[in-house]
């Protein structure tokens, strides 16, 4: 028998018993569906991950006291601004190096408070980062070395504190102290969590008086291109040592990060997959019941088949194509309903959700899989059957 | 089946079914049954022949044998000339969609297929064109009368028209011999008369050898020879084959 006349005999029976079809096909659906959905979200997650590190900037090493990676208990800082200096003449234009106190604080206009991220920085943070301003300038040279009480606001705190109005050259007060705003950075987002909107920044030298400790948190260096990245990381962390023979220091750049994160998302989004995958099998259990059930039924018909000549890798071929055809539809219509359902939460939620050519092209592959596995035992039982007892059932 | 297989009878053999002491038994309870106890026949071509006998004598599980349904338990079986014995499944399968056609007492049609497509269902397995396929099937309803009958579904038709379209479906693949199990015993008189009337012209036009199982004696009388089947042994053969030459 020809494949084609087998395709059209299966669309037939199927056609027969839509509504089993149908309801045969909806487990298969929903599995695929899950599958595409979950795997769009986690990859959709992964790619705003990662273009959030991009975001910061490019070719930025960070230099953070004591051992960077999972599980690593966080170290008391002991960097200071004498480290930050010896780390520009290692790195040798002191332009490309910046600096970072950080500290929680309430930044107060009027009766109006919120809660901010106070960091100390310096005049060179716009060469490391990325961080257009909205309006007014940046840090100068003057304002870390006369210790100004000058402040950079963050979008959100600028527009939390004064609403429309203008707030460059008004006052607000942090932790007590009054500061006078000289800009507004644009809205970027947030990195792995920190909302950098709600960063104020202010000179180096000022937050370190403010927080009452002579510390930095971090020095920030900015590669001029891809390939000085890991020398001048090298260099540095030697460097470091050398001065502090007892204490670790890391260096850790964007490229380190995305590997990193990278590798646990997507790990998250083959685990998610996996799990989705577990109910395309209960829908490929429900596929291979169904076939049983029709196997049964059809027995006379199996049996008349087999009196007119058909062998039994006819009969096997008509159910095997059957059951096929019932998850490759029920993939096809689970991949259409997966792709809008992605769509649909990337438009109406803020979850990120991302297609991908070849998680459309393996949900497709394993739902023909699951037809052939889950249809395998029906169609042997049905090539099988001995056509006299199949014509004697009554 | 568009390549002839070697293993295929040839016209030129004498006789349609060669049986020597042929036997089958099942397994019922892990007690054997044996519903056919050593059948020697010979059937020739062309032969129109009626298997009588009671209600578990071992009519039809002998039509099942020579139909190649079923393989004997022992004994030998030739059809055409050849030995199903040394056919596997598969040649078996193509022996039935070549040489013999069946009729059986519940017609067997596929319910929710037209006339045409059931009659036509043979030749699919054949690998005929769906066209020639459906030329055929149209030339077998004609010539069991039912040209006008093609779109029909099996519930649209009565009892002797749907007899019809199997006896149709039996001879769209040119057999050499068609076996029939009760082929009027669910229809009345007159359609059972139509359905012989069928068969016996089906003999003398085409030589296609007519094996038909049957309780009622009217229409036994009607075939040249009679076998009678009792406890699963031939009883009485009117044509046996020693007596070959009178009884044609
Ligand atoms: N699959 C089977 N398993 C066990 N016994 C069987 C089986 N098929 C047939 N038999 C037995 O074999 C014997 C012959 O059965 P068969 O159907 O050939 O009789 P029959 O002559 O066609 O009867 P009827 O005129 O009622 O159709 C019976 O005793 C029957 O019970
Ligand atoms: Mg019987």
């Amino acid at each position: 028998m020809r494949t084609g006349e087998a395709l059209v005999m299966a669309v037939e029976a199927l056609r027969v018993n839509r509504l089993r079809s149908a309801l045969t096909m909806l487990g298969v659906i929903i599995g695929v569906l899950a599958v595409v959905i979950l795997v769009a979200i986690g990859t959709g997650a992964k790619n705003a991950v990662e273009k959030e590190i991009a975001g910061l900037g490019s070719n930025i090493i960070l230099v953070v006291p004591g051992q960077v990676g999972l599980g690593a208990a966080p170290t008391q800082s002991r960097l200071d601004l004498s480290d930050v200096a010896y780390v520009r003449r290692v790195v040798g234009d002191p332009s490309k190096v910046t600096v970072a106190v950080n500290s929680g604080e309430p930044v107060r206009v009027g009766r109006t408070e919120v809660f901010a991220t106070l960091t100390g920085t310096d005049q060179y943070l716009p060469n490391v980062f990325d961080r257009p301003l909205r309006r007014g300038r940046g840090l100068s040279a003057t304002d870390v070395d006369t210790r100004r009480r000058v402040a950079i606001l963050g979008a959100e705190v600028a527009g939390k504190l004064f609403g429309d109005l203008d707030p460059i050259g008004r006052q607000v007060t942090i932790a007590g102290v009054r500061f006078r705003v000289i800009g507004v950075y644009e809205t970027i987002g947030s990195t792995f969590g920190v909302a950098r909107d709600q960063e104020v920044h202010v000179p180096v030298t000022t937050a370190q008086r403010l927080i009452g400790l002579p510390r930095v948190n971090g020095i920030a260096i900015g590669a001029s291109g891809p390939d000085e990245i890991e020398p001048l990381q090298r260099r540095v962390v030697d460097a470091l040592r050398a001065r502090y023979p007892d204490e670790q220091f890391s260096a850790v750049t964007q490229t380190q990060l995305l590997g990193t994160i990278g590798t646990v998302l997507s790990m998250l989004t083959g685990v998610l997959a996996a799990i989705a995958g577990i109910s395309l099998l209960v829908g490929g259990v429900g596929v291979s019941n169904i076939m049983l059930v029709g196997v049964r039924e059809r027995t006379r018909e199996i049996g008349l088949r087999k009196a007119l000549g058909a062998r039994q890798r006819d009969i096997l071929g008509q159910f095997l194509i059957e059951a096929v055809l019932l998850t490759t539809i029920g993939g096809v219509v689970g991949i259409l309903l997966g792709v809008g359902g992605a769509l649909l939460i990337q438009a109406l939620s803020p979850v990120p959700a991302s297609i991908t050519w070849w998680s459309i092209a393996l949900a497709f592959g394993v739902s023909a899989a699951v037809g052939v596995f889950f249809g395998v035992a029906p169609a042997r039982r049905a090539g099988r059957l001995d056509p006299v007892i199949a014509l004697r059932a009554d | 089946m568009t390549v002839p297989v070697t293993a295929m009878p040839d016209d030129g053999a004498t006789s349609a079914f060669e049986a020597v002491d042929l036997r089958r038994s099942y397994q019922l309870d892990g007690v054997s049954v044996e519903a056919l106890r050593g059948v020697t026949l010979t059937i020739g071509q062309g032969e129109f022949v009626a298997v009588v006998g009671p209600s578990g004598s071992g009519k039809s599980t002998l039509m099942h044998l020579l139909g190649c349904l079923d393989r004997p338990t022992s004994g030998v079986l030739r059809v055409g000339g050849v030995d199903v014995a040394t056919l596997d499944d598969t040649r078996l399968a193509e022996l039935r969609n070549e040489a013999i056609g069946f009729v059986f007492q519940s017609f067997h049609l596929l319910a929710r297929t037209s006339a045409l497509d059931n009659v036509a269902l043979p030749l699919v397995y054949r690998g005929v064109s769906r066209q020639e396929r459906r030329a055929r099937a149209r030339a077998a309803l004609e010539a069991v009368g039912l040209g006008h009958r093609m779109g029909h579904r099996p519930s649209q038709m009565s009892g002797g028209e749907q007899q019809r379209v199997a006896i149709a479906r039996a001879l769209v693949g040119d057999p050499r011999v068609v076996l029939a199990d009760e082929p009027t015993g669910n229809l009345d008189t007159r359609n059972g008369e139509e359905v012989m009337g069928l068969l016996e012209h089906l003999n003398a036009e085409r030589g296609v050898a007519v094996v038909l199982v049957t309780h009622d004696g009217e229409v036994a009388e009607r075939a040249r020879r009679q076998i009678h089947v009792r406890d699963g042994l031939v009883e009485l053969d009117t044509g046996a084959p020693a007596a070959d030459g009178e009884a044609r």
